[in-house]
C-alpha cells in the first residue's frame, strides 16, 4: 500500500494548526490514489495535538524524536524525511515559513522536484496534478508531478481540516545521523506579537485612508472583535513606517488567503490586490466609490471609515455576544 | 570574501498576464524583463559584505538565454565584479536549475552564495536551498536580517508570529527577503563600467526533471460584488450578509 | 499614488536605444519615482527646492553626465544625457533645471572654455555636488538680447573687478560658484564678453531669491548683485570669447530641455490616461467619451513626434554635426507641445486637476517658465526663420 507522508510542524511542543491542513491534503491524495497517510511529527519529546492527527485523517503518526528537534532543525529533519520519503508516493508540507524551508531540502535529497504553494490537487492516471498560483496570483499553473516521491507544499487556509477519522496509530521512527549545519537558536516575538497575516483566517487591513498611524487602533479593535484576525497594512502605510513590514499585504509583502479580508481606507491598487485577491470574501470600506477595491470586493460600504468601522466593530461585538 | 549571487531574469511585476499560444507560458509580447527583485537584495548584500570585508570578489550567475546578459549587466552596473551566463533554458523543475548552478559553483571557493528567496514569476521558493543541499552547504532562507563576521552567519527570518534566529558557519548559502537591505540603483558610471566587466558565457544542459507544466490559465473572474450601502447605517446589513450569506463570521 | 511610471512608447522607440541608454533612463526613472515624486507636491507648494535630493543625484552621476570620466563624470553619450533630462522633468521642471544648470551651464563652460587647472579643480566638485553652480548671463534689462548685457569686468593689476546685476538665475541663492558673463571692453561690444568663475562668497557678491513665483516653485530663482567683486586673473575662463561662448552653453542646455519637454508631456499624458480610465461619470469612465479620447490621442501624437525627432537630434549631436538651429526647432516644439499637453491634461482631470496631488497643473505652470527661458518660444521662431530664409527679422 503506498504512503503519503504529511509533514507536521510544532512549536514549543505543540502542533501548529496548519499541520491538520497538511494531513487533510495528504488524505485527499491518499483517497484518490488508494494510499495511506503517515503524519510525521518532529519533536524532542511529547508533542501536544499529535494524538488528534488520527481524527484529522492520518492512518499512522510517525514520531521522530531528537533533542535538536525541540526547535526547527533543517538538516536533521531533511535527513529524516529523505529516509522516510524514499519509499513514499508523495510528501506533503505546509507552505509555511518552515515548510518552505524544509520541503526543497527534502526534495533535493530525494532527487525530485517540488511543487510549492499548491492550492488545488487532483489525481489523473495515477499522477498527482497540482494547481498553484504564479505571477503573484495573476495566473494559475497546472503541474504534473512525476517524481518518486512527489513533493509539494500546500498553501495555508486552502485545505480546511476535515473530519475523516483514521486510526492515527503512533509509531516511533529512527532519526538517521546527520550533521547539523544550521542551528536554530530561538524565536523572538515580533513587535506586537500578533497573529500573522499570512495565516490568520481573517485579516483586517488599513491603508492611507486612516490618515494617521494612531488610527490603526480602529483596525485593531475591529480585528479583536472579529477574533482570530490579524491586522494587515497596505504598502503605502508600511513605507512611511506606520506598520511593520511583516503586516504588509501586497505584491512586495505577504500574499494572504484568509476566509475574510476587510480593506479599510485602501484604494485597491493592483499591487495590493495581488496580495489578497484569493481571499474567500473581501469587504471594502472606502469613502471613494470609484476606488478600485470595490471592483474586487464581494461587499462594500461607501462611507467615512471613521464612522463605519466603529459601528462595524460594535455590531460584530453584539453578534458575538449573542 | 568571495561571494556568488544567483540572479534570474523575470517579467516585471506590473506585467499584465496574457496566456501564450502554447497554453503553458505567458505571451512575452511587450513584456518588460527585469532582474528578479528578490535577487536584488542578494546583489546588494553581496556588494555590502565585500565592501565591509575590504576586499574580495563578487560574481553573478544567471541561467537563461542571451537576453539574460542584459540582466547580468544590471548586476554588474550595481557593482558586482563579473558575471557568468549559463546559457540554457530554465525548467519548471527547480531541482534541475539547482543542479546546473551547483555544477558551476562547486569548488570555486565561495564563502557565500546568495539568492533571492523566490522568483516573482514562478514563486517557487526553492532553487536556493536545493542548490545548498547539492553542494552540501549550510543554508538559511528568507533572511530578514543578517550579520556575517568571523566566518559565521547570524540570521533572522520571519516566521508566523515571530522571528526565528539561527546561525551557521561559512561557507554558506543564504536566500534574501524583502527588507534585508535597500538595493542601490545602478549609478550612471556603474552602467558604463558594466560594459567593460568580464561576462563569460557557458552552455549548460538541463535534465527533464520530474515536474511538467500542463497548462497556465487566468484565475476565474470574481463575480461582481455589491455595495451594501453608504455610511454606518449600512453596517447591520453587511454583518447580516457576512454571517448568513458569506458565512465567514 | 505610489505607482511606478512605465513610460510612453507608442512606436517602440526603446528598440532604437542602446542597452546603456535604456539602463540610464531606467535608473533615473526609478530614482524619480522613489525619491522625487513623494516630495515634489509639497516642495512646490512650499516654494522650496528639495535640496536633500542633491547628494543622491550626484552619487548616481546625474551632473555633467556627458562630460568625461576623468573629471568624475559618467562619460555618457548625448542621447543618454537627454534621457536623464527627460526623466527628471517627468518629475518636475524645476528639479530638472537644477541639473541643467549644474551640467550644461556650469560644468560645460568650465570644460569647454576653462584652463586645465580650472577643470581639474571645479569639475569633480560639481559632479559630486560638493559645489553647486549657477550661470549669470541674463540681466533685468537683457533677456532675449544677451549681447546687450551691461555687467562689466575691468582689468586690475592682479585680476578683474566685476560690477552688475543678473536676474532669473536658477540656483543663484544656493550656488557656491557662479559663472558670470561680463563685458571686458566697450559696453556695446558683444565680442568683449568673457566668462568668469566667481565663488559666491567673494566680497561684493550677493544673491537673493525672487519672490512671488507662480511657476518653477521647487527651484531657486535669484537675483545676483555684483558690487566691485574682485577676482584673480585665474578666474577668467581663458577660452571664452564673446557672447557666442555663452550662447554655446545655452545650446547645450536647450538640447537637454528639448528632451525635458517630452518628459513633462509624458507625465501629464500618463496621469490623464490613468485618471480617465478610473473616473466614472454618467455610468462610464470618462475615457469612453469622444472629447477625452481626442485629448489623449492628440497628446500621444505630439509626444510620439517629439520622441523621434529628439532622438535623431541626439544622434546628430553624438555625430558632431548638430547645429544650434536644430536645437531651436526641438526646444521650441517640445516645450510648446508639453505646455499644451499639460493644459489639456489639467482640463481632463476636472476639478481634481487644480490640486497639487496631481501633476498636471504644476507641470502646466512650470512649463510657462520653460517656454520663456533658454530662448523664448518667439526667439526660437526667429532663429529658425533666419536660419531658413537667411533674413534677419529680429
Amino acid at each position: 500500500m503506498s504512503v503519503i507522508l504529511a509533514v507536521t510542524e510544532q512549536r514549543d511542543g505543540a502542533l501548529r494548526k496548519v499541520s491538520f491542513e497538511v494531513v487533510t491534503a495528504a488524505r485527499q491524495l491518499a483517497d484518490a490514489l488508494g494510499a495511506t497517510v503517515d503524519a510525521v511529527v518532529f519533536g524532542a519529546g511529547e508533542v501536544s495535538g499529535a494524538d488528534k492527527l488520527g481524527n484529522g485523517g492520518a492512518d499512522r503518526v510517525l514520531t521522530a524524536n531528537h533533542p535538536d528537534f525541540a526547535r526547527y532543525c533543517p538538516d536533521g529533519q531533511a535527513a529524516t524525511l529523505a529516509e522516510l520519503g524514499a519509499a513514499a508516493t508523495a510528501v506533503v508540507f505546509a507552505a509555511s515559513a518552515t515548510g518552505r524551508d524544509l520541503a526543497p531540502r527534502a526534495a533535493a535529497r530525494l532527487g525530485v522536484g517540488c511543487a510549492s504553494d499548491v492550492v488545488g490537487l487532483e489525481v489523473q492516471d495515477g499522477r498527482i496534478i497540482a494547481t498553484r498560483p504564479v505571477y503573484a496570483g495573476k495566473a494559475l499553473q497546472k503541474l504534473r508531478l512525476s517524481g518518486s516521491p512527489a513533493v509539494l507544499t500546500v498553501r495555508p487556509n486552502t485545505f480546511p481540516p476535515s473530519d475523516s477519522s483514521k486510526a492515527g496509530a503512533v509509531e516511533k521512527v529512527t532519526v538517521p545521523s546527520f550533521s547539523a549545519r544550521v542551528h536554530v537558536t530561538g524565536i523572538k516575538a515580533p513587535e506586537g506579537g500578533a497573529l500573522d497575516v499570512a495565516e490568520a483566517p481573517i485579516v483586517v487591513s488599513g491603508g492611507r485612508g486612516l490618515k494617521e498611524p494612531g488610527n490603526f487602533a480602529l483596525i485593531e479593535a475591529l480585528a479583536a472583535a472579529l477574533g482570530n484576525a490579524a491586522v494587515g497594512a497596505s504598502r503605502a502605510v508600511v513605507d512611511v513606517g506606520w506598520r511593520d513590514h511583516a503586516a504588509q499585504v501586497g505584491q512586495t509583502g505577504k500574499t494572504v488567503s484568509p476566509n475574510l479580508y476587510v480593506a479599510v481606507g485602501i484604494s485597491g491598487a493592483i499591487q495590493h490586490l495581488a496580495g489578497m485577491r484569493t481571499a474567500k470574501v473581501i469587504v471594502a470600506i472606502n469613502k471613494d466609490k470609484d476606488a478600485p477595491i470595490f471592483k474586487v470586493a464581494d461587499y462594500g460600504i461607501v462611507g467615512d471609515l471613521f464612522e463605519v468601522v466603529p459601528r462595524l466593530t460594535e455590531e460584530i461585538r453584539k453578534l458575538k455576544g449573542e | 570574501m568571495k561571494i556568488a549571487v544567483c540572479l534570474k531574469r523575470v517579467a516585471d511585476t506590473t506585467t499584465k498576464i496574457v496566456i501564450g499560444s502554447d497554453g503553458a507560458s505567458i505571451d512575452e509580447t511587450g513584456v518588460k524583463f527585469v532582474p528578479n527583485p528578490f535577487d536584488e537584495f542578494a546583489i546588494e548584500a553581496a556588494i555590502a559584505v565585500k565592501e565591509a570585508a575590504g576586499s574580495g570578489e563578487t560574481v553573478v550567475y544567471s541561467l537563461g538565454g542571451d537576453s539574460a546578459q542584459e540582466t547580468i549587466r544590471t548586476a554588474l552596473a550595481m557593482g558586482i565584479d563579473r558575471g557568468v551566463l549559463l546559457q540554457g533554458s530554465g525548467s519548471p523543475d527547480g531541482l534541475e536549475v539547482a543542479k546546473a548552478l551547483a555544477g558551476e559553483l562547486k569548488d570555486q571557493g565561495f564563502d557565500l552564495i546568495l539568492f533571492g528567496k523566490l522568483a516573482v514569476d514562478d514563486y517557487n521558493y526553492q532553487v536556493g536551498p536545493m542548490t545548498a543541499e547539492l553542494l552540501g552547504l549550510p543554508c538559511i532562507t528568507s533572511l530578514a536580517h543578517v550579520t556575517v563576521a568571523d566566518g559565521k552567519v547570524e540570521a533572522e527570518r520571519e516566521l508566523e508570529g515571530g522571528m526565528e534566529t539561527s546561525t551557521c558557519q561559512l561557507p554558506a548559502v543564504l536566500t534574501c527577503d524583502k527588507g534585508l537591505n535597500t538595493p542601490r540603483l545602478p549609478s550612471l558610471k556603474g552602467i558604463m563600467a558594466a560594459k567593460k566587466k568580464p561576462l563569460e558565457v557557458k552552455a549548460v544542459d538541463l535534465g527533464a526533471g520530474t515536474i511538467e507544466i500542463l497548462g497556465l490559465e487566468l484565475p476565474p473572474e470574481r463575480s461582481a460584488g455589491k455595495i451594501v450601502g453608504e455610511g454606518p447605517d449600512a453596517v447591520p446589513e453587511l454583518v447580516n450578509l457576512l454571517r448568513n450569506e458569506a458565512k465567514v463570521i | 499614488m505610489t505607482n511606478r511610471f512605465s513610460g510612453v512608447d507608442f512606436y517602440d522607440m526603446d528598440s532604437l536605444l542602446s542597452e546603456e541608454e535604456r539602463a540610464v533612463r531606467d535608473t533615473v526613472r526609478t530614482w524619480v519615482d522613489e525619491n522625487l515624486m513623494p516630495v515634489i507636491a509639497d516642495a512646490y507648494i512650499k516654494g522650496e527646492f528639495p535640496e536633500a535630493l542633491v547628494p543622491q543625484m550626484a552619487e548616481l552621476g546625474f551632473f555633467g553626465a556627458n562630460l568625461p570620466e576623468r573629471y568624475g563624470c559618467a562619460g555618457l553619450n548625448n542621447v543618454a544625457y537627454g534621457l536623464i533630462m527627460q526623466e527628471l522633468e517627468r518629475g518636475d521642471s524645476g528639479v530638472r533645471s537644477f541639473a541643467s544648470v549644474q551640467g550644461a551651464l556650469v560644468m560645460y563652460p568650465i570644460h569647454q572654455f576653462g584652463s586645465d587647472e580650472q577643470k581639474d579643480h571645479w569639475l569633480p566638485r560639481l559632479a559630486s555636488g560638493e559645489d553647486v553652480g549657477c550661470f549669470g548671463l541674463t540681466e533685468p534689462d537683457y533677456g532675449s538680447n544677451p549681447a546687450g548685457l551691461i555687467t562689466t569686468a575691468r582689468q586690475t593689476g592682479d585680476g578683474w573687478v566685476l560690477n552688475g546685476t543678473k536676474m532669473w538665475i536658477t540656483n543663484g541663492s544656493r550656488a557656491s560658484v557662479a559663472i558670470v558673463w561680463a563685458k571686458t571692453g566697450d559696453i556695446t561690444d558683444a565680442s568683449s564678453v568673457r566668462g568668469f568663475i566667481v565663488p559666491t562668497d567673494t566680497p561684493g557678491f550677493s544673491a537673493r531669491d525672487q519672490k512671488g513665483k507662480l511657476s518653477l516653485r521647487a527651484s531657486d530663482t535669484s537675483e545676483l548683485i555684483l558690487e566691485d567683486v574682485k577676482v584673480p586673473t585665474s578666474a577668467l575662463l581663458p577660452k571664452s570669447s564673446g557672447v557666442k561662448s555663452a550662447l554655446m552653453c545655452l545650446t547645450q542646455a536647450r538640447y537637454g530641455i528639448a528632451w525635458g519637454g517630452i518628459g513633462a508631456a509624458m507625465a501629464c499624458y500618463d496621469e490623464a490616461l490613468s485618471y480617465a480610465q478610473n473616473r466614472i461619470m454618467f455610468d462610464r469612465p470618462i475615457a469612453q467619451t469622444q472629447l477625452q479620447q481626442a485629448r489623449l490621442a492628440e497628446m500621444l501624437t505630439e509626444i510620439t513626434k517629439a520622441q523621434f525627432m529628439t532622438l535623431q537630434l541626439g544622434r546628430l549631436k553624438d555625430r558632431g554635426t548638430m547645429t544650434p538651429f536644430q536645437v531651436s526647432l526641438a526646444k521650441r516644439n517640445n516645450v510648446n507641445m508639453a505646455a499644451e499637453c499639460a493644459r489639456e491634461a489639467r482640463r481632463l482631470l476636472g476639478a481634481n486637476g487644480i490640486l497639487a496631488e496631481y501633476g498636471a497643473m504644476r507641470h502646466m505652470a512650470n512649463l510657462e517658465s520653460v517656454y520663456t527661458y533658454e530662448g523664448t518660444h518667439d526667439m526660437h521662431t526667429l532663429i529658425l526663420g533666419q536660419a531658413i530664409t537667411g533674413l534677419n527679422a529680429f
